[in-house]
């Protein structure tokens, strides 16, 4: 099953080798890892990726957990929650598909950030299957080159009741 | 507040931490530190290599239950203390390492004598710190010993760049120690103490199975407590030896693969095995499935990653042992319908099965006339000691064999290297320990080739008075490989045979040391007599039967039940 967890931990030097150090050294699977400061410039958010059997994510949990420099782990799948990514897709544009691929932009809400003589880069932001469908739609025009940021996610705030 | 160099807060930090003894090596890095630390009273033993400089410390955290402390230099002295500070993590023992770094403006330049330590020793450490400003020298230390010494112990390593150690600080004043990131739970769940107390009230087999954790909390009175009240067998693993009394009747003595055969099957057939500060290592379950298959479990551990990691439990307690223990101990007596007496005669017919076990196939090895049997070497140690000596060990048949026959009834009186199985831990630790407690004897059971790889210490022992005695179970093999390759490869002896083996008694005697030899079983006990009389390092070369085994034996990945016996 895949998990995106959602890690806090101080911002000081090594700290984020201590958690790749843990998947690795663990055998634990990374799908995706994206790091940034929170508000708190003493804090960084971690989302990260990953996929096991309910065990491991338990075990995964717990060592992130015993990490002296984390601050808090949650398994942002257990509640309701939003996630996206952004992708920036290298697109071959010439006369012939340079409308069609403007057109599926658009279906998707995308944008073209760099122009040339035969390409189009675009940036489009979503979920993973979001993500997903935009590449494989792109992809008989010729794709030449992908980016992924990786996941972020962030919990829903509770409904009002 | 007064301001003082690094290298002179080090210090005084230290002593508010109650250091007394420190461990080391010198080199460049630190030779400001070594300035002032031979102003003060703390004592420092040199070693002859920083592997020993850390395994001193441990077995001097072993003995006492304190923090160990060890401070080594930059680069190849860092490095060198690497395999020790592992074999401390593994076996959960608080450590301090300080180690030397190259100045902060030259870090990341490949300098002379530069590693990136707190890279190396990430995954082995319990937490790690390389020092970048200068203020904050003195939180760190207090810092590292906190983390060290509380939860789960482990070695907490400091990287100190020559600079830091040099500069003018203030120094802060003395608080307590508290981080927002780290907050062991030691107190148990209420609700969890309940159900553990129902599942004992309700056992009709139960089995207490004890690791190093019972002897890292001190929590051996407790446990004694609840196993004689409610009349349960207990078997330990290797680091928990010495949790409960190895003469008791209610011991089963150690499980696992080597473990004995009553406890061994006492695990298999329990219908409650209650865990306390043990890890459920494959060395223990064998073939998980077949481990304590009808058993309800309950598990005690401070660390929550160690609960249901290998084998799922029932209860769960996250606690310190010693608290859990208490709880239980607490809880059973404050149960209006609790009757001591009415379990422990319901336990009897189950302890009764358990000793016919222990009767049907008791630790036991067959006598060949003249020739030296290590086993009877480790009972003769026993009897000449009254089981009260502190004996370390190095790793291989020699070790397990004095777990198996030298009977610990006092707990932090078996330093062994259970976790990561380090040859060349017992020497330097035994010498750690004989600092810590002169009075005891202190004894290194020995193999003939783990003691050659920190035999340099003699000359650590001797220069500080450390009167270890070192006992070779000298079979000329590398034993415990031997013995594997003997059962499992055909006999194909692949470069465990020992062809060239330097003469222990004289190499003894270039250290300065005494060298005794005992070649027949009759020169077993005259030998250690003597060794234990002489007022030196001794070291006892004993010649034994070269292709003995250790058994019962568990092939690796079987059920622990399938025993290949005597
Ligand atoms: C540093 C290290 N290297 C290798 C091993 C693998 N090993 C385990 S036991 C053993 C044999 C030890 O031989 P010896 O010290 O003579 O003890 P014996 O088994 O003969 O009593 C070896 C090589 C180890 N445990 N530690
Ligand atoms: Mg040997």
């Amino acid at each position: 099953m895949k998990h995106t967890l959602s890690v806090l931990l101080q911002n000081k030097p090594g700290a984020l080798s201590r958690v790749t150090g843990l998947f690795s050294g663990r055998c634990f699977n990374i799908e995706s890892l994206c790091v940034a400061e929170t508000m708190d410039p003493s804090i960084s958010c971690l989302t990260l990726v990953t996929r096991g059997e309910e065990s491991v994510i338990e075990q995964v949990m717990k060592q992130l957990h015993k990490l002296i420099d984390v601050v808090k782990v949650t398994d942002i799948c257990e509640n309701e929650y939003v996630e996206r990514e952004m992708v920036l897709i290298r697109v071959k544009a010439d006369a012939g598909t340079r409308a069609e691929v403007l057109r599926i932009i658009d279906i998707f809400r995308g944008k073209v950030v760099d122009v040339s003589a035969n390409s189009y880069a675009v940036e489009v932001t979503g979920s993973e299957s979001k993500i997903k469908a935009v590449i494989d739609i792109l992809k008989p025009l010729g794709i030449k080159e992908i980016i992924r940021t990786g996941t972020i996610a962030m919990a829903r705030a509770p409904k009002n009741r | 507040m007064s301001t003082m160099v690094g290298s002179q807060a080090i210090i005084r930090c230290l002593k508010e931490e109650g250091v007394d003894i420190i461990f080391g090596y010198p080199g460049g890095a630190v030779i400001e530190l070594y300035d002032e630390l031979c102003k003060t009273d703390i004592k420092h033993i040199l070693v002859r290599h920083e592997q020993g400089a850390v395994h001193a410390a441990d077995g001097y955290a072993r003995a006492t239950g304190k923090v160990g402390v060890a401070v080594l230099t930059s680069g190849p002295g860092a490095t060198n203390g690497v395999t020790a500070i592992a074999t401390a993590y593994c076996d959960s023992i608080p450590l301090v390492v300080l180690t030397g770094q190259v100045p902060r403006a030259l870090i990341g330049n490949d300098a002379f004598q530069e590693v990136d330590i707190v890279g190396i020793t990430r995954p082995c450490t319990k937490h790690n710190y390389l020092v970048n400003d200068p203020e904050q020298l003195v939180p760190t230390l207090r810092e590292a010993f906190y983390i060290a010494a509380s939860g789960r112990p482990g070695p907490v390593l400091i990287d100190l760049p020559k600079d830091v150690i040099a500069s003018f600080i203030a120094y802060p004043e003395q608080k307590e120690t508290r981080m927002q990131t780290y907050q062991p739970n030691v107190k148990p769940h209420p609700g969890q103490i309940e159900k553990a107390c129902k599942a004992l009230l309700q056992s009709q087999k139960p089995v207490l199975y004890v690791g190093g954790g019972v002897i890292l909390s001190d929590a051996h009175e407790e446990l004694t407590h609840l196993a004689r009240t409610l009349n349960i067998p207990v078997t330990m693993t290797l680091m928990g030896l010495g949790g409960f009394p190895g003469t008791d009747s209610l011991s089963l003595g150690m499980l696992g693969m080597h473990g004995t055969y009553a406890a061994n099957m006492a695990v298999a057939k329990s219908d409650l095995l209650i865990a306390v500060g043990s890890r459920f290592d494959d060395r223990v379950t064998g073939k998980l499935d077949a481990f304590a298959p009808d058993a309800k479990i309950i598990h005690i551990d401070i660390d929550p990653t160690s609960i249901s990691k290998n084998v799922d439990v029932d209860v769960p307690i996250v606690a310190d042992c010693k608290l859990a223990l208490q709880a239980i101990n607490a809880c059973l007596e404050a149960n209006p319908s609790f009757s001591p007496q009415e379990i422990a005669s319901r336990h009897n017919a189950w302890v009764e099965q358990v000793n016919e076990w222990e009767n049907k196939h008791p630790l036991a090895y067959q006598e060949e006339g003249d020739i030296i049997k290590p086993q009877y070497v480790i009972e003769k140690i026993n009897e000449l000691t009254r089981g009260d000596a502190l004996i370390t060990t190095e790793v291989g048949q020699n070790q397990m064999w004095t777990a198996q026959f030298y009977k610990f009834n006092q707990p932090r009186r078996f330093l062994t290297s259970g976790g990561l199985g380090t040859m060349g831990y017992g020497l330097p630790a035994a010498i750690g320990a004989k600092l810590a407690y002169p009075q005891l004897d202190v004894i290194d059971i020995a193999g003939d080739g783990s003691i050659q790889m920190n035999i340099q210490e003699l000359a650590t022992a001797k220069q500080w008075g450390a009167n270890v005695k070192v006992a070779i179970l000298n079979n000329n093999y590398l034993g415990m490989v031997r013995q594997w390759q003997e059962l499992f490869y055909n006999r194909h002896y692949a470069s465990t045979v020992m062809e060239h083996t330097p003469d222990f008694v004289a190499l003894a005697q270039a250290y300065g040391a005494v060298g005794l030899r005992a070649k027949t079983k009759d020169e077993v006990e005259p030998v250690i007599k003597e060794a234990l009389a002489t007022d030196n390092v001794v070291i006892m070369d004993f010649a034994i039967s070269r292709e003995e085994g250790v058994f019962p034996m568990v092939p690796a990945g079987k059920a622990t039940t399938e025993m290949l016996l005597v």
